[in-house]
């Protein structure tokens, strides 16, 4: 039994820290939603919203996410109203059977800027700007890794050939990037005073796409919180019970 | 001399593993039944906006709200005057014709049949629009009058009138 | 409302009633209430009503996801992350239902493990492990199946490598992956199948763990010391000995599972799965899933792809036909003094396998999966069978009492020392 038990637990946490030892190289950084008790900071996540409007809109679809979610991040319904209605989406057929234009509502999803994946080809040369909804699950070091991404951009070393249209990036794969930099030092104004430099700008955006991938994150841990503390006071009861019922066993 | 205690000690170790375990089932068991109800996506298409500018006296129109139907008529003077004229003794859910309306003119209902359900027959010009000049349900032959009452046939209660408001003289939102 | 012809068996008539008409109560009293345990089984022994609770846990959660999943291709990815964010607890059951995929695995892979290791395969429950092994093949079918179905990258690259395999067999190869897939390539068809499959297998497994514990129960279950029953005095009733023992291990397993599934759900997953399957674009590196990694070692670890795909299916049959291979008398590993040491360089074999399955088929990694493939059937082939012409067992305990008594000396010179104050 004992040499059995360690060898189940040896290569169980084997296999933990073999899956640990993969993210050997790439940065971590402070976030607020990592630990335990993690939460979602909601005015960085407006200040995101805003980032991933100015910034990150024109390329970069998020069709899983409707206008309305974003009243989860702390925007009022009329807020969320006059946000949707800023875009216009292609409704119908109305009873003449043809298609028309509306302004958006709440429950639309947000209005991607090219129409399907080869008009967004053809504006990219080419490269196909991801849909960014679920982006931090779709990486490997999820928001480390968009976060060290989005401010990665040097200069090539000089050893190295950039292709036509492409970028030095030291954290994508293979070092070349089609997207240029979007993120500089006081690219997007913020509203509510916070420093703007090219780091906050780049944090912010990355906080909104961790919310918009796992926005049952804050739910899910409170739950979990619950759950372990259930499963460990009802099998502390029963072990208590277990003894004294086997006590008897000769 | 020991065993009393202890069995107390077993009955009460036992009795709140039962306890514990049953609660934290039934626990369990709700995120289960409570991803049946409605999701959020279809929580949000909970209101319609109609556009009631072309519908002309004596013409209904029907509209999905909740992926129900809803009868929007503008009624006639005879049928304004026929509904207020009845006696509220004689109807078997009675409803003034005032409290079911916002404006005169417009009647809006949930056209579902307050029996098992169906979609009576009244909107369009050619069907069968009862004996009581409203709407007729065909499964299983209610008459509504021109208010929406139940006036004969096996359904309880009038058709309902769905929360609403007038945007403006034109546009109607439904729910 | 009974005969009063009709036996008093019970107190209460209702039971009575069921009873004679149907009698599931005496059934359930004698298989599961009165069913006698030897005294000495570990924890290792709750492993089996760990895989029965978490099969009926992916079951339901199974079902409720299906309420609102969608089985076609341009739909399939949407509505799995509708379920996520829209429905009511949605990413609740869609966590439960992928990890405890995994979970799942895990524990029947101890549960075999403990099989093997105490000998439960041999004389009198060779039919037990071959229902098991059974099981074990559905599951893998199974858990392929659903992989498939929310048609991210790796679903579609999975599917597209697991299926092209049939295509290794000679003449009518190409034939079946077609039939298989009911398209050239994989496609909605195949999205289509996999998800009636999905839904459907799952009670077949039930079926089969129905058979599966109905023929242990007919011998009654092995124990660490791998001998008979002798006497009553041997064993404890299942209810309530063996129900509180599987209810902390079902705590433990509890707290395990929450810890991944509310603080940690994508650890097993492979993160390109959250890309929509793109057929145009094939994702850099393509694993399987870690529970079947072993499995795919093998087969990469072949350089001929009929070869390959023969020893991979040959690893799993072999499984079947291990009662026999195994000549020694003695069951339990405890007893072998040579024996255990090589069952235990299988499991770690087995991991490794595993390990370097999910690594890129190449220098070292390659090496490795050689080695691990010759050790794996050598394993079978040639250490089971022939292990007891030069290993001599240690005596075996005079009965189940005796192991239980020694084991537990200290425990009851403790206890005895209580009362006496």
């Amino acid at each position: 039994m004992k040499i059995l038990f360690f060898l189940v637990t040896f290569l169980i946490s084997g296999s933990l820290l073999a899956a640990e030892s993969s993210n050997k190289n790439m940065p971590k950084h402070e976030w607020s939603f990592k630990g335990i008790t993690g939460t979602f900071d909601k005015a960085a996540l407006q200040r995101g919203y805003k980032v991933y409007r100015e910034v990150c809109e024109g390329c970069h679809s998020m069709k899983l996410l409707y206008y309305r979610d974003l009243m989860d991040i702390g925007f009022s319904e009329a807020e969320v109203k006059a946000i949707a209605s800023e875009y216009t989406v292609l409704d119908g057929p109305n009873d003449e059977g043809e298609m028309f234009e509306r302004s958006a509502r709440p429950a639309d999803r947000f209005v991607s800027s090219y129409a399907n994946e080869n008009e967004a080809r053809a504006s990219n040369n080419g490269a196909y700007p991801p849909d960014l909804s679920v982006i931090t699950k779709a990486r490997k070091h999820g928001e480390d890794y968009i976060y060290n991404l989005l401010i990665g951009y040097e200069e090539p070393p000089e050893n190295i050939e950039v292709g036509d249209g492409m970028y030095y990036n030291k954290w994508m794969d293979g070092n070349q990037i089609a997207m240029p930099q979007p993120i500089y030092d006081e690219s997007v104004d913020y509203d509510d005073g916070t420093d703007n430099n090219e780091k906050q700008i780049a944090k912010d955006v990355v906080a909104f796409l961790k919310w918009s991938a796992e926005p049952e994150l804050e739910v899910r841990k409170n739950l979990g919180i619950k759950a372990i503390l259930f499963f460990l006071v009802l099998g502390t009861v029963v072990y208590l019970a277990k003894n004294r019922l086997w006590r008897r066993v000769h | 001399m020991d065993d009393q205690p202890n069995k107390k000690r077993r009955d009460f170790l036992q009795l709140s593993s039962i306890t514990i375990g049953a609660v934290g089932t039934a626990a369990f068991m709700w995120p289960f039944i409570s991803s049946m109800n409605p999701a959020e996506d279809t929580l949000a298409l909970g209101t319609t906006e109609v556009d009631v500018s072309d519908i002309e006296e004596g013409q209904s129109i029907t509209v999905k709200w909740r992926g129900k139907p809803v009868f929007i008529r503008k009624r006639t003077k005879e049928e304004i005057a026929e509904a207020k004229l009845v006696n509220l003794e004689e109807l078997k859910d009675p409803e003034k014709d005032l409290e079911r309306v916002k404006k005169e003119e417009w009647l809006i209902l949930v056209g579902v049949c307050t029996h098992l359900g169906c979609v009576p027959l009244g909107q369009k010009l050619t069907d069968s629009k009862g004996e009581y000049n409203g709407w007729y349900c065909p499964c299983h032959g209610s008459h509504y009058d021109t208010s929406g009452r139940i006036r004969k046939g096996p359904a309880p209660k009038n058709l309902p009138v769905p929360p609403y408001t007038f945007l403006n003289d034109t546009t109607i939102k439904i729910g | 409302m009974s005969n009063s012809s009709e036996p008093k068996k019970y107190k209460n008539s209702f039971l009575n009633w069921i009873e004679f008409r149907l009698p599931i109560i005496s059934y359930f009293q004698k298989e599961y209430g009165d069913y006698p345990m030897p005294k000495n089984c570990n924890y290792f022994w709750s492993f089996g009503a760990l895989a029965t609770i978490t099969l009926v846990v992916m079951i339901v959660s199974g079902i409720f996801l299906a309420m609102n999943y969608t089985p076609h291709t341009d739909m399939a990815f949407d509505s799995v992350e509708r379920i996520m964010r829209d429905v009511n607890y949605g990413w609740l059951l869609r966590y439960i239902h992928s990890n405890g995929a995994a979970f799942f695995f895990i524990i029947v892979y101890i549960h075999i493990l403990r099989a093997m290791y105490y000998g439960s395969y041999k004389y009198p429950r060779e039919l037990n492990w071959i229902l098991g092994v059974f099981i074990y093949l559905l599951m893998m079918v199974t858990s392929f199946m659903g992989y498939v179905l929310p048609w991210g990258q790796m679903s579609y690259w999975g599917a597209t490598v697991i299926t092209n395999l049939f295509s290794a067999i000679p003449i009518i190869g190409e034939g079946i992956k077609t039939w298989l897939l009911g398209d050239y390539n994989v496609g909605n068809a195949t999205l289509n199948r996999f998800f009636a499959l999905h839904y459907v297998l799952p009670f077949v497994i039930l079926g089969v763990v129905g058979l599966h514990v109905a023929a242990v129960h007919v011998h009654g279950s092995n124990n660490p010391a791998g001998i008979d029953i002798k006497s009553k005095n041997d064993t404890v009733r299942f209810f309530p000995y063996m129900l509180i023992k599987d209810t902390i291990a079902t705590c433990v397993f509890g707290v395990l599972i929450s810890a991944v599934i509310f603080f940690g759900p994508n650890l097993m997953a492979e993160v390109d799965n959250y890309i929509p399957a793109d057929p145009l674009v094939t994702p850099a590196h393509i694993v399987p899933n870690w529970y079947l990694a072993p499995f795919y070692a093998i087969l990469r670890a072949v350089p001929d792809k009929l070869g390959g795909v023969l020893l991979m299916f040959g690893a799993i049959a072999i499984l079947f036909v291990l009662p026999w291979l195994d000549r020694s008398k003695v069951r339990s590993c405890n007893f072998r003094p040579i024996y255990k040491w090589f069952m235990m360089l299988f499991f770690i074999n087995f991991f490794v396998l595993g390990y370097v399955g999910m690594l890129p088929a190449e220098g070292t990694y390659l090496l490795i999966a050689r080695v691990g493939l010759i050790y794996y059937f050598a394993f079978f082939l040639v250490i089971t069978p022939f292990i007891n012409r030069i290993e001599s067992p240690q005596t075996l305990p005079a009965s189940i009492s005796d192991v239980y008594l020694s084991e537990n000396i200290n425990n009851l010179a403790h206890s005895a020392e209580k009362e006496t104050n």
